[in-house]
């Protein structure tokens, strides 16, 4: 672990990626402390302000601080997402080690289950769900796990197979090692990059997912802000006041890379052969656009 | 000698992937019969795909075989495995998959150590076994990718006598190493069995290697055992396989 922080520390993009979303986070809950305005307090007659002074970010269709409307937005969608990412993850990685390392009957009956759930297209799975349960963040969060649990329990099964046919593991089994050793040491230690990068893509796709419900009315019911929402909103008036989308449009844009950066630079810190120097390369969006990343230091 | 191994009418086939669907299966063995008794070299030897790693595999205990039996003495491998922890290990050829990528030297060789219960004096103890298959204890806290290919296998070595096994399975543990370093490991392989009086099984498409550190030899071909020959008998094979094999070795003068 020290030697996975030691290379994370000397990556440029991940400590930036990770100040900014823990940046992020502490605005979203210092929210009543920095918001200049009530988010919900309407002002129709300074609707559709540009930024200035007295409104940073300018005001929406009722008149609204949208400065202070991100802020408040930021504390549900993050947290909404994250705690989804969470429980999906969890359960993704329980069903998949078991699957994968088990096999036979045990492994049969996890993927015929998952075969059923997978079998529902995700988005109308969750409409249902939502109809079933009724509207609210926590019926969403509820709905969200029920259709992408499956997913996720699959992706992590086929991750432990390929590690279960390494002949280190082989070797565990013969050398009479526990269960619980094989699954802690090997399996979810070298499994943990790529389940780091589902999270963080899961995440990413989350946000996206719960602005969508919004949209459609069945999640954060207004006036409460939420990111996606007020996408929502500003989408109605993209023609006469198209700067509207701007700021919902980069916050979820910036966390949703944020969030991607991340899982890519858990993956490389986590590979100890990056430490020869032969793969520091990273084939991404960033640095494509913002030129090489610092080389790691050899030992 | 008391028997450790004992093999009986062994099947094992898999499913053959294709695109029929016709779920037919490949026999990988047809009824292998055999026994090892405790203190000697048993090698195995067979052409590309005749099955020596799935009995390898299956002896084990890593497969379950479709028929037949494989009892240590007495015991299925698993529960052999439980009752004498650490007293069954294996090298395998690809030493490079062998050895986790995220351990360091020490952390490898201290796996099976800790899995038996040997919680004391375990950094003493990895140092002896360090001088002992000639690494030096520089080499300690490096990753396997930082190793040369028979220093990984020495290390793959070390951490197979570190528990004081009884039986290893040397699955084609010398193959992918080059010449020089090959009859190094294999006089390594045959101090170690001397002194620490282990069983071994030796995997291998090498004839020489094989008749160099074995006893006995067994010859697979087509999931059967073809030919049982002691070691300093080879010219007296009956089968018509083991014959082409052994015609088949170049004549090595010095």
């Amino acid at each position: 672990m020290a030697e996975f922080w030691n290379r994370f520390k000397n990556d440029r993009l991940a400590m930036g990626v990770s100040f900014f979303l823990l940046m992020v986070i502490s605005l979203a809950i210092l929210a009543p402390l920095l918001a200049p305005y009530d988010p919900t307090a309407q002002n129709i007659i300074n609707k559709f302000q540009g930024p200035s002074l007295t409104h940073w970010f300018g005001t929406d269709q009722l008149g609204r601080d949208v400065l202070s409307r991100i802020l408040y937005g930021g504390r549900i969608t993050i947290l909404v997402s994250v705690l989804t990412m969470v429980v999906t993850i969890l359960i993704g990685t329980v069903l998949g080690v078991i699957a994968g390392y088990f096999r036979g009957w045990v492994d049969d009956v996890i993927m015929r289950i998952c075969d059923i759930m997978l079998s529902f297209p995700s988005e109308v799975l969750i409409l249902a769900i939502v109809g079933i349960l009724g509207m609210g963040i926590t019926n969403i969060v509820l709905a969200t796990v029920i259709a992408k649990w499956a997913w996720y329990v699959r992706m992590i099964r086929s991750i432990v197979i390929a590690f279960m046919d390494s002949n280190y593991i082989r070797f565990a089994k013969v050398a009479g090692c526990s269960t619980w050793h094989i699954v802690r040491k090997h399996l979810l230690v070298g499994a943990i990059g790529e389940i780091a990068v589902l999270a963080t893509l899961d995440t990413a796709a989350i946000i996206l997912n719960i602005s969508a419900l919004s949209f459609l009315g069945l999640g954060v019911q207004p006036p409460t802000a939420e990111w996606g929402m007020m996408l929502n909103e500003a989408k109605n008036v993209m023609t006469t006041n198209p700067g509207q989308m701007l700021a919902p449009g980069m916050a979820i844009f910036m966390v949703v890379a944020a969030f991607n950066f991340l899982g890519d630079s858990i993956q490389v810190a986590l590979n100890p052969k990056i430490n020869k120097g032969f793969s520091t390369k990273r084939y991404s969006l960033f640095s494509a656009l913002f030129g090489r990343r610092k080389k790691a230091v050899t030992q | 000698m008391a028997k450790l191994l004992e093999i009986k009418d062994l099947e094992k086939s898999y499913l053959k992937v294709g695109v029929n669907f016709s779920g037919s299966r490949v026999k990988i063995l047809n009824g292998v019969n055999l026994t090892i008794e405790a203190g000697t070299c048993v090698g195995l030897i067979g052409e590309s795909g005749s099955g020596k790693s799935t009995l390898a595999r299956l002896i084990m205990g890593l497969e379950k075989p479709d028929r037949g039996s494989i009892l240590f003495e007495g015991l299925p491998a698993k529960q052999w495995i439980k009752n004498n922890k650490g007293k069954m290990s294996v090298v395998f050829q690809d030493y490079m998959a062998s050895v986790n990528p995220r351990y360091t030297v020490v952390e490898a060789i201290a796996e099976p150590l800790y899995a038996s219960g040997a919680g004391k004096d375990v950094d003493r103890h990895i140092e002896k076994l360090l001088v002992k298959v000639g690494l030096e204890q520089a080499i300690k806290n490096r990753y396997p990718h930082e190793l040369s290919g028979g220093q990984l296998q020495r290390v793959c070595i070390a951490r197979a006598i570190a528990t004081n096994p009884r039986f290893i399975v040397l699955d084609e543990a010398i193959s992918s190493l080059d010449v020089s370093v090959q009859s190094q490991i294999l006089k390594l392989l045959h101090q170690l069995r001397v002194e620490m009086n282990i069983t071994y099984l030796f995997v291998a498409h090498d004839l020489q290697a094989v008749s160099h550190l074995c006893n006995k030899i067994l010859f697979l071909y087509q999931g059967k055992i073809v030919e049982e020959l002691q070691s300093g008998e080879l010219a007296m094979a009956k089968n018509q396989y083991a014959k082409d094999l052994l015609a088949s070795v170049i004549p090595f003068e010095v």
